[in-house]
């Protein structure tokens, strides 16, 4: 009875090992892990690559840009997304663990500041954005528009498009206590969308439909002014993105731990291509133009 | 003689496994207790501690001046759980009454396991009913734009503290002697009379644990609140205001931070406090508890 006991007991551990010993020796999948903008697109990006080469496995995971990149440096991810170029004192901790970050640009968005559908107003020059999210101005009637005290929403402090933001249009300045500080850009567009008195920024890619591939008709994307004098201009406007004339356009990035090899080169590769870029214009982003690609894939040696 | 032996030793290492056992629960608490002290020390260095405990404005990557007050959170975490406690403690000892002296036995032998499932639902749903759900709600009632508030966060926690609440309350109205109930009758009493003079405050101790350990949860929640309140960092200015609880500023910015940095080290001074609050309630409660015990001995 007891040598029986025994007998099992060994061959489960044994079982134990062997099946421990597969998964470690199964083919490792890709992890991509950042910025909340574009975890979406990566995610489509991903689901095409993989179709069209099977037995290539990508996982993708949101965060925010900064844990993204903290993900590369701790080598928890082969492919950081991030919104924002990386910061001084995040390089700093690339060198102190031996990480040598080459980055390529992916996409370009035309960050998109929205309101509730009911608000009248249409456009609004940077810095009077500026002023709403420092809490300088915290009625909508100091801007043209109806007497209701403004409700802020925006993104978590891990987020890049919160640091893009508050460094172009906050003028390096702090948010408003009162802000409202979102999981991502979903939860900005659902809370706008709720909020009479709400304005947001999003990704472009959030304030299109998914279903029509057209600009949501649920709430206002307002059109963005340089300065006083100069013409607002839509982020759907790709020329206007393209120029620079519409002020809040970035470029969104991707970074891996030295030279891309393998199925990571492979994907990178693949964003880069006609299909891959014509992937990004339809889920609402600008593709990048040719000098940018020849950039990327020169940054790939 | 032999078998004596070995029966001696099967007895002490049986003792000595669950002296192990029952040792190893308080060696965790005190290495928790002992790590977040420790990790909390070095933010010392450089922040205030008088800024730390007064004052309100909690910003750590600001491109300006970095401030580290957790004023404000401290004061949402008490709110929101206050809030919840009001909203949990009524219904969960009236729908506890209700179980325990009015409902028909199989009315109670649905009602209780349905109320304890409700336990089992995930942090996330309930949050996420806050957003969609409550919400809008919220901000048709009381007028504002919108229904990301400390109410919003009070109702959802309320929620999630009173199956504990009803649950173990029930128990301990239960387990008041049919003999103090009938003696009560016989004097005259009615039903009514009987349930809040007699069953209510001989198990009061029980109840009191109940409401304690639903505060506990309340306190401890983290994503919940973190969806559903709107984490503006301000100092509260009422109910109808977005709060930032101790527990979201934690969850939120534990994940980002450069390690061994003073913002790393300040979020674990954050954890020790919020540590002390759960402890002491903790304590209260275990306080309450025995005095009762005593009086009723």
């Amino acid at each position: 009875m007891k040598g029986k006991k025994l007998f099992l007991i060994g061959t489960l551990l044994l079982g134990f090992i062997f099946a421990s010993g597969t998964v470690y020796s199964a083919k490792r999948m890709i992890q991509i892990k950042g910025s909340d903008t574009i975890v979406n697109l990566v995610q489509i990006l991903s689901e095409e690559f993989m179709a069209i080469n099977p037995g290539k496995a990508i996982a993708v995971m949101g965060g925010g840009s900064g844990t993204g990149i903290a993900a590369l440096i701790n080598g928890t991810c082969d492919i950081a997304n991030h919104s924002r170029p990386m910061k001084s004192k995040e390089k700093k901790l690339c060198e102190e663990k031996r990480v040598v970050p080459r980055t390529f640009i992916i996409a370009i968005d035309g960050l998109s500041v929205i309101v509730h559908k009911d608000n009248p107003l249409k456009e609004m020059i940077m810095e009077k954005i500026g002023a709403i999210y420092r809490g300088d101005i915290t009625n909508w009637k100091e801007v043209g528009g109806p007497d209701m005290p403004i409700s802020l929403y925006g993104r978590q402090s891990n987020s890049g498009t919160f640091v893009f933001f508050q460094e172009h249009v906050l003028g390096k300045q702090d948010y408003s206590p009162q802000m409202k500080r979102m999981n991502g850009n979903a939860q900005i567009v659902e809370g706008v969308i709720q909020d009479k008195a709400g304005i947001g920024y999003v990704g472009v890619g959030y304030v299109i439909d998914i279903k029509t591939r057209k600009v949501r008709n649920d709430l206002t994307v307002l059109n963005v002014a340089k300065n006083a004098e100069s013409k607002a201009y839509s982020p759907m406007d790709k020329a206007a993105v393209d120029s620079g004339d519409y002020p809040v356009a970035r470029p969104l990035f991707q970074s891996t731990n030295g030279k891309p090899k393998g199925n990571v080169a492979l994907f990178i590769k693949f964003i880069n291509s006609p299909e891959g870029q014509k992937i990004v214009e339809r889920e609402g982003f600008f593709p990048i133009g040719k000098d940018i690609i020849a950039d990327n894939f020169k940054n790939m040696k | 003689m032999k078998k004596k032996k070995f029966s001696d030793l099967k007895e002490s290492v049986i003792k000595a496994f669950f002296f192990t056992n029952g040792i190893l629960t308080v060696m965790i608490l005190a290495s928790i207790f002992a790590l977040l002290l420790f990790t909390s020390i070095p933010a010392f260095r450089e922040i205030d501690l008088k800024e730390f405990f007064t004052s309100h404005q909690w910003n750590p990557t600001s491109p300006v001046k970095e401030h580290y007050g957790i004023l404000s959170m401290v004061a949402s975490t008490f709110m929101v759980s206050l809030g919840a406690m009001i909203i949990a403690i009524p219904i969960g000892i009236g729908t506890a009454s209700y179980l325990s002296d009015v409902a028909h036995w199989k009315v109670r032998e649905i009602v209780k396991p349905i109320v304890e499932i409700l336990a089992g639902i995930p942090s996330v749903v309930i949050g996420f009913l806050g957003i969609i759900l409550f919400g809008p709600i919220l901000a048709k009632i009381f007028g504002t734009s919108n229904g990301l508030n400390a109410i919003n966060g009070s109702l959802l926690l309320a929620i999630m503290a009173l199956p504990t609440i009803v649950s173990i309350s029930e128990d301990s109205l239960s387990a008041v002697p049919k003999t103090y109930s009938d003696a009560s009758l016989a004097l005259g009493a009615n039903r009514w009379q009987t349930l809040v003079r007699v069953k209510l405050p001989a198990s009061l101790s029980g109840i009191i644990a109940a409401v304690m350990l639903g505060m506990g949860r309340a306190i401890g929640e983290t994503m919940t609140v973190l969806m559903a309140t709107g984490n503006a960092p301000a100092f509260p200015r009422g109910f109808l205001s977005s709060i930032r609880t101790m527990t979201a500023t934690i969850a939120i910015e534990l994940g980002e931070v450069p390690y061994y940095s003073t913002h790393y080290y300040a979020l674990f001074a954050v954890g020790f406090v919020l540590f002390l609050i759960t402890f002491i309630v903790n304590l209260l409660s275990d306080v309450i508890l025995n005095k009762y015990q005593e009086r009723e001995q």
